[in-house]
């Protein structure tokens, strides 16, 4: 049997450390992601900072473990999003991503050209992303006892210089920035494994936001981007609730600013769904200086990644810590955390 | 999607926000009951309590399915779970978070699996019956129960379900049929003597049942009823059609959601529930009690899918947690702010009370978008 032949499948045999795992490698991991670290097959892979980022550079590490059904999905797969997800973390951090780790979990009897494909795209992610898989392991499951492939990243990224976001710098007066519509990724995947049928220009928005980050950093004033967080799981609602909460700030939005597409409203007016809620995978939300809106909002644009960037909010001063939303209508309520998963109407 | 907007309209809202305040008498006030849950997530949904006059109250009615299923019905199948180690339960996903007694509710008890001598404690969120219908056609060893719960919007999906499974002779799907009825609540609130002024009747109910099916009650209480849609417009321009009726002294049935909903309803569905269910004599709901012929339950011919008779099930009372105003607030009687627990020991994370649990609940929906309304002092800081 050679890995990557067309009927092929995991066997706990590619687990086991034996022969059947190395063809795996040989055959499947290197030849996608292969690099001068990987290529070695050591242990672990010996990291040069001072080539990377500068000896000045802090390091920022990052973890993310994706378990995503269904694993291919219109805009990306498991692959992308792995690599995607740590990339952005990173970026997110103010670092540009340098180094990733990838631990496979596969379960047996997953196909190996489905392994393939997602490895592939992996790779390409890693290209744009401008990213090495350094280092990589893989362990098999039995039978039922996975679903397909589960895959962990973790990244380390040098941190650019001028700006520190973190979640408490938000400052009651800051300009909230989102550089996208929002809940295309969410709604993506769940039309998909729920098999909704919904129309088909809805894609998954997964995308490494590192290039734009860079040139947001570039646009403005040293220290004035004071927070910076993708809305993932939770959507814009989790990610805006936890700025707020770390900052000790409130926060007031215009609900008509808030961009979301045509597809997707139409999508979760018939599901019931709150787009506010609905992961993203290629968004950012930036926090800024007041004086320095206008710049961040033109860098963004000026990214294919961020086209769509508005500014939707004000950090204001609450001991509450609420997150405000003005509604079109004149009338105004809370944008509250997500409480569980997204349910979709009942009746 | 233009559709839509058309009933989102920044501007037509705030005309109609407008004439409400001119027509409303300001030397009285009128308290209109939203009946459903999905006007109730509505008007938190897009802050539309704002945009009425002072004296324009907006009362919230036991239309959440979730809300209004007593613990016991919980209770009862979450020990046919753990009992039975063949059975599936599939539900809809805000009945797995319902507190039951015991601390647990199916989610927990899902998360248990056969720990803590559970069983296996199979069970499984779905979004439509059909979705159970198809598990159990492919998992002919195992005994598939669908827990549906619902107003008339939900009925004639579990009808259609227990039809097919009849014709394919599947042995083992079958159901627990916790649907209820919307008039006969109406009614039961009315009589409990909540002071209304009218009530805001229910949409996609209505496209069933028809909007004819509230003239009775209308009559009865001399209550205007104004079916309406869902979306801002509607309940807006629903709300000056109440008051219209309210100063001109009327109590009729008007329908504002005409695009979805005729006086006589939709015949082939009603005419699948009367072939697959039938009134039951009498069913608990929370907050309102036991209501006589406000249930459905599956007709003799169906009789073989009942789960509650399959399994021999029974439902045991259950008194609601000290405190948990639930009760009151179903009956239109106090606000989610005004019961002790709100947003102090009952959050949407660790509900005491079934409204604090699905979207559509009164509990949750003030809770998640209008808690920053509650005077200082009373607000429990996010932790």
């Amino acid at each position: 049997m050679t890995a990557g032949d067309p009927g092929d499948v995991v066997e706990l045999a590619h687990g086991s450390g034996g022969r059947a795992g190395n063809r795996l490698v040989e055959n499947v991991f290197r030849p996608l992601l292969g690099n001068p670290w990987l290529d070695r097959a050591d242990d672990g892979a010996v990291l040069e900072p001072d080539a990377a980022g500068g000896a000045a550079a802090s390091l920022v590490m990052t973890t993310d473990s994706h378990v995503v059904s269904p694993l291919f999905f219109p805009g990306g797969d498991i692959g992308r999003l792995a690599v995607c997800g740590c990339v952005n973390d990173l970026a997110m951090m103010g670092a540009r991503a340098r180094w990733l780790s990838a631990g496979f979990i596969l379960e047996e009897g997953f196909p190996l050209s489905d392994l393939r494909r997602i490895v592939a795209s992996m790779a390409e992610a890693c290209q744009e992303a401008g990213v090495a898989v350094v280092t990589a392991d893989t362990k098999v499951v039995e039978r039922g006892k996975g679903d397909g492939v589960f895959i962990t990243t973790a990244g380390v990224g040098t941190r650019l210089p001028g700006q520190s976001p973190e979640g408490a710098g938000a400052r009651p007066g800051d300009r909230i920035l989102v550089s996208g519509t929002l809940g295309d990724h969410g709604i993506t995947v769940f039309n998909a494994r729920e098999d909704l049928g919904l129309e088909s220009s809805i894609t998954s928005d997964t995308a490494p936001l590192g290039g734009l980050v860079e040139a947001l950093f570039q646009a403005v004033a040293p220290g004035a981007v004071h927070a910076m967080r993708d809305p993932t799981r939770g959507g814009l609602g989790a990610v805006l609730n936890e700025i707020a909460r770390q900052s000790g700030v409130g926060m007031v939005l215009d609900e008509a600013a808030l961009p979301v597409s045509a597809p997707v409203r139409a999508a979760c007016a018939l599901t019931g769904l709150d787009p506010l809620y609905l992961a993203n995978e290629g968004k950012c939300v930036v926090v800024c200086a007041p004086d320095q809106a206008d710049a961040a909002l033109q860098a963004l644009r000026a990214h294919p990644y961020g086209r769509g960037a508005v500014i939707v909010g004000e950090v204001i001063a609450d001991e509450n810590r609420f997150v405000r939303l003005n509604t079109p209508f004149g009338g105004q309520r809370l944008l509250d955390w997500l409480n569980a998963d997204p349910l979709p109407r009942i009746c | 999607m233009r559709y839509i907007d058309a009933f989102r309209d920044t501007a037509l809202v705030r005309e109609l926000s407008d004439a409400i305040r001119r027509e409303a008498d300001p030397d009285r006030s009128y308290a209109f009951m939203e009946f459903c849950g999905g006007h109730t997530h509505a008007i938190s949904r897009y802050g539309l309590a704002d945009l009425l006059p002072e004296t324009v109250r907006l009362v919230h009615g036991p239309g959440c399915p979730v809300c209004v299923l007593p613990v016991g019905r919980i209770d009862m199948v979450i020990d046919l779970v753990r009992t039975r180690p063949d059975v599936t339960l599939c539900t809809y996903g805000d009945c797995l978070r319902v507190p039951a007694s015991g601390g647990l509710s199916l989610q927990k008890v899902r998360a248990l699996g056969g720990r803590g001598g559970s069983g296996a404690a199979s069970v499984r969120m779905v979004h439509s019956v059909a979705d159970a219908l198809a598990l159990a056609r492919s998992c002919p060893d195992r005994e598939v129960v669908f827990f549906a719960i619902g107003f008339e919007t939900t009925t004639p999906p579990t009808a259609l379900a227990l039809r097919q499974a009849a014709a394919e002779e599947l042995p083992n799907f079958s159901v627990i049929c916790n649907h209820v009825l919307t008039p006969p609540a109406m009614a039961a609130v009315l009589a409990g003597g909540t002071a209304l002024d009218g009530i805001l009747g229910p949409a996609h109910v209505s496209s069933v049942i028809g909007t004819g099916a509230y003239g009775a009650v209308a009559a009865a209480w001399g209550m205007p009823v104004v079916v309406a849609g869902f979306e801002p417009l509607d309940i807006l321009q629903a709300i000056l059609m109440l008051v219209r009726q309210v100063s001109s002294g009327r109590a009729e049935v008007e329908n504002e959601f005409s695009r979805g909903a005729s006086p006589e309803g939709n015949m082939k569905a009603r005419q699948l529930m009367d072939e697959v269910f039938r009134v039951r004599g009498s069913f608990e709901w929370r907050g309102l009690g036991s209501l006589p012929g406000s249930a459905l339950e599956i007709a003799p011919p169906y009789a073989r899918f009942d789960a509650e008779a399959r399994f021999g099930l029974t439902c045991t009372p259950v008194p609601d947690p000290p405190g948990c105003a639930c009760a009151a607030i179903l009956r239109g009687r106090t606000h989610p702010r005004d019961c002790g627990l709100f947003a102090t020991v009952c959050t949407p994370e660790n509900p005491v009370g079934s409204c604090m649990v699905s979207g559509e609940g009164a509990c949750a929906a003030y809770y998640a978008s209008g808690r920053h309304r509650v005077p200082v002092g009373q607000e429990a800081r996010p932790s």
